[in-house]
């Protein structure tokens, strides 16, 4: 009886050792026989990533997952959203599970050689603060001496808390949470003093509450946080497509495409670049596996760059950010999309 | 006629190996263990190769970089500059801690419920049922959320003590807090502090703790060897004398002068800033964990309790009856011995099962082995397959340490048979 019962426990194991093997050949020809994209986004970040009321996942990560989609497979719906924690996120990608990981992770040194992910661009240039209630009377982060700060556990934001109170010589208790909802209910019942995360995760938290004003995000800005998706390490190819999709939102709003008039720009557009980017000269998709359309269909799925982010986080959503370092290099931002040649 | 056996031995078939009996036994074992091996070596083959397509290796040589992170609570001094393995200790230590309680309270509230059970009293007996079966029928996960869930919305922020006339004020004479962060309980000072033992690696012991146990484990041999005394003159002269003063007085008087000596007091906690300061922080993530694993694992123990109670026949309690023994007595002399031995062996596995399931401790932020080592550590290094391995080691080796410690107790009291 014993022995059948580790038999079994020896097959299972081999089964699921099994499941993990079968992730060989490109990731591009995986995605294009399974028909649908695994995406991994965050549990539930309003603005970013979350279901709306119907169960469709939408916010500024999710228009990322589903431009790929649509400039891979020819349909912006055929994602398959894989939710993820900060403690789960990379092994989902290194694991396979996940093809794209667009859930607001940092791009750092460590995760980019150490853990085997390649980071192919920056969706959102973000920094991290601290969301205090406005009764503490609190005006800055060097006042939060002694205070209980609520934060996600295995981001660099708990790397970064630790590496500011120490530089300040300031003392706190941190209060380990899970996931954001979870961090959302600890502060609001007033179990930390400060939640502290990615001042436009700060944002989008603040305007899910249901008096945003009573609380304020503090002025400093601790760390520098290049959020951007993030693919397997190794499969360059599929790095290359992730990585070009994002530039194509970002070039497409620098050459004021929108989904609105890029019909019309496909039949008369005169700008070589434009023409480039939406496939009516070069066939610049082939070099990466792909058909001369790809770009037209990831900014169709979605709208350009600078669309997208004033449907999910802009200042006339109630998360209310700002474009600031996220606006194009034209107009005083960090947004500077490689050229398409 | 043929020599039977010498015919068998010289016609040995190969069919022989399964429909022979001699040897059928043999060819399973030995197809079963190559099974096994070739499941093994498949399995570390498939880790290997793995590991090698994502150009990743195998070595422990994280646990001595920096952490960078901090943890609340911590047995021994830890900052975020302090290496791994300080934390995987840290959270080591924390998920002890948290165990040895919660084995201890829901020992005790275990046996209280399980005798309850069975009382006569037919309300009490069935709320005790109503108890065990809501506790053991629904996930210990869920416990814990719904118990921090109560800490966190109905105690008050730190904030509510703050002020002239404060929204909640400390109890037990303005010495204990109650916050939804954690309870704010005393700590100990001393006038005559008397130093420190060094234990190396940045960890102390007071000498006045050392002290105190000595007093303690001293006082308790005494005492043994007053009663071991008492006994000897009651089987000699059928008279005992009396013990409980002596009892009371080696137990009390040394820590009480060691209290004395030492100036002993308390040092109330105070609000100062965003917390409570000056006193003790029990934070509550502990407090719900060990109150959730105790209820959980309680549960439990009652059933065992009930059942290794139920198991003495009743014939054992009439005979002491009969004998002229008090209920109190027959509880004590008769039934809980016999009892004992069919309740220690299922206990071990509570004992262990509460040990793993203080695991859980991440939902609540409890920074436990799993939360350090098995959490941030994994994380931030995303060393998985390191971590992982060196955690299941870890709880393997503490279950096997409870498993034997409980072997141990089980053979002092089971049936002795002569």
């Amino acid at each position: 009886m014993k022995k059948s019962v580790f038999l079994g426990t020896v097959a299972a194991a081999t089964m699921i050792a099994g499941m993990g093997m079968a992730q060989e050949g490109s990731t591009l020809s995986q995605v294009k026989e399974r028909g649908e994209l695994n995406c991994g986004v965050n549990t539930g970040l309003v603005g970013f990533a979350a279901p709306d009321a119907n169960g469709n996942w939408a916010g500024f990560d999710v228009a990322l997952c589903r431009a790929v989609a649509a400039a891979v497979l020819g349909d912006a719906s055929k994602v398959k959203f894989v939710p993820t924690t900060g403690q789960t996120r990379f092994t989902a990608v290194s694991s396979g599970e996940v093809d794209v990981l667009a859930r607001n992770s940092t791009w750092t040194y460590s995760r980019d050689t150490d853990l085997k992910l390649d980071f192919v661009g920056v969706n959102y240039y973000d920094g991290q603060g601290f969301m205090v209630n406005k009764e503490l009377g609190v005006t800055s982060a060097k006042e939060l001496d002694g205070a209980t700060i609520c934060i996600q556990t295995g981001t660099t934001t708990e790397l970064n808390l630790a590496d500011y109170f120490r530089a300040n010589q300031m003392d706190y208790t941190p209060v380990n949470i899970d996931s954001n909802a979870e961090g959302e209910q600890q502060y609001m019942a007033g179990a930390c003093d400060a939640y502290t995360t990615d001042a436009s995760g700060l944002a989008a938290t603040r305007a899910a509450f249901a008096n945003p004003e009573n609380h304020i995000i503090l002025p400093e800005i601790i760390s520098k946080e290049p959020l951007g998706p993030a693919v397997r390490h190794g499969d360059n190819n599929w790095g290359d497509i992730v990585r070009w999709t994002l530039n194509a939102l970002i070039a497409a709003e620098e050459y004021g495409v929108t989904s609105r008039n890029i019909e019309e720009l496909v039949r008369s557009s005169e700008n070589p670049e434009v023409q480039r980017l939406l496939g009516t000269t070069d066939d610049l998709g082939a070099m990466m596996g792909l058909d001369a359309e790809w770009a037209k269909r990831a900014i169709l799925a979605n709208g350009n760059y600078g669309e997208i982010f004033a449907a999910n986080i802009g200042e006339q959503t109630p998360i209310g950010l700002a474009r600031g370092l996220n606006a194009q290099w034209t107009q005083g931002g960090l947004l500077y999309a490689s050229p398409f040649r | 006629m043929t020599d039977v056996s010498a015919s068998a031995h010289a016609s040995f078939r190969p069919s022989m190996l399964i429909y022979d009996r001699r040897y059928r036994s043999l060819t399973f074992q030995v197809i079963v263990f190559i099974l096994v091996m070739a499941a093994l070596w498949w399995l570390i083959g498939n880790t290997i190769s793995n590991l090698n397509a994502m150009g990743k290796s195998f070595d422990f040589g994280f646990l001595f970089q920096r952490a960078g992170y901090d943890i609340s609570g911590t047995p021994i001094p830890y900052t975020g500059n302090d290496s791994h393995l300080r934390a995987t200790v840290v959270g080591l230590l924390n998920t002890l801690i948290v165990s040895i309680l919660g084995c201890i309270a829901a020992t005790i509230l275990g046996v209280a419920v399980g005798v309850a059970r069975l009382s006569k009293n037919w309300l009490f007996a069935r709320l005790m049922t109503v108890y065990v079966e809501i506790f053991r029928n629904i996930p210990l996960l869920l416990w814990i959320l719904v118990i921090y869930a109560v800490f966190t919305e109905i105690l008050p922020a730190p904030n509510a003590y703050r002020g002239d006339d404060p929204a909640w004020s400390m109890i037990l004479f303005d010495h204990v807090a109650l916050t939804n962060r954690y309870t704010a309980i005393p700590t100990l000072g001393m006038d005559n502090d008397p130093g420190s033992l060094d234990l190396g690696a940045r960890v102390t012991v007071n000498w006045a703790t050392i002290a105190f146990v000595v007093a303690l484990v001293g006082g308790w041999f005494v005492r043994r060897a007053i009663n071991a005394h008492a006994q000897k003159v009651q089987d000699r002269t059928g008279v005992r004398p009396a013990t409980l003063w002596k009892n009371l007085a080696v137990m009390i008087l040394p820590s009480l002068f060691l209290i004395w000596y030492f100036g002993l007091h308390l040092l109330p906690p105070a609000l100062k800033g965003f917390n409570f300061t000056g006193g003790l922080n029990i934070t509550n993530s502990l407090v719900v964990l060990w109150l959730a694993l105790t209820l959980y694992t309680a549960a439990f123990i009652a059933e065992i309790v009930r059942a290794g109670i139920l198991a003495v026949s009743r014939g054992q309690s009439e005979a002491a009856f009969a004998l002229g023994l008090r209920p109190k007595r027959t509880m004590n002399l008769v039934i809980l011995p016999q009892a004992l031995r069919v309740i220690i062996p299922p206990l071990i596995s509570q004992y262990l099962n509460l040990t793993k399931n203080s695991s859980l401790a991440i939902a609540v932020g409890y920074m436990d082995l799993r939360g350090t080592l098995g959490g941030t550590t994994l994380n931030q290094t995303g060393r998985e397959l390191e971590a992982i391995v060196l955690m299941m080691l870890i709880y393997l080796t503490l279950s096997l340490i409870i498993s034997a410690g409980m072997n141990v107790f089980n053979s002092r009291v089971k049936l002795k048979e002569r």
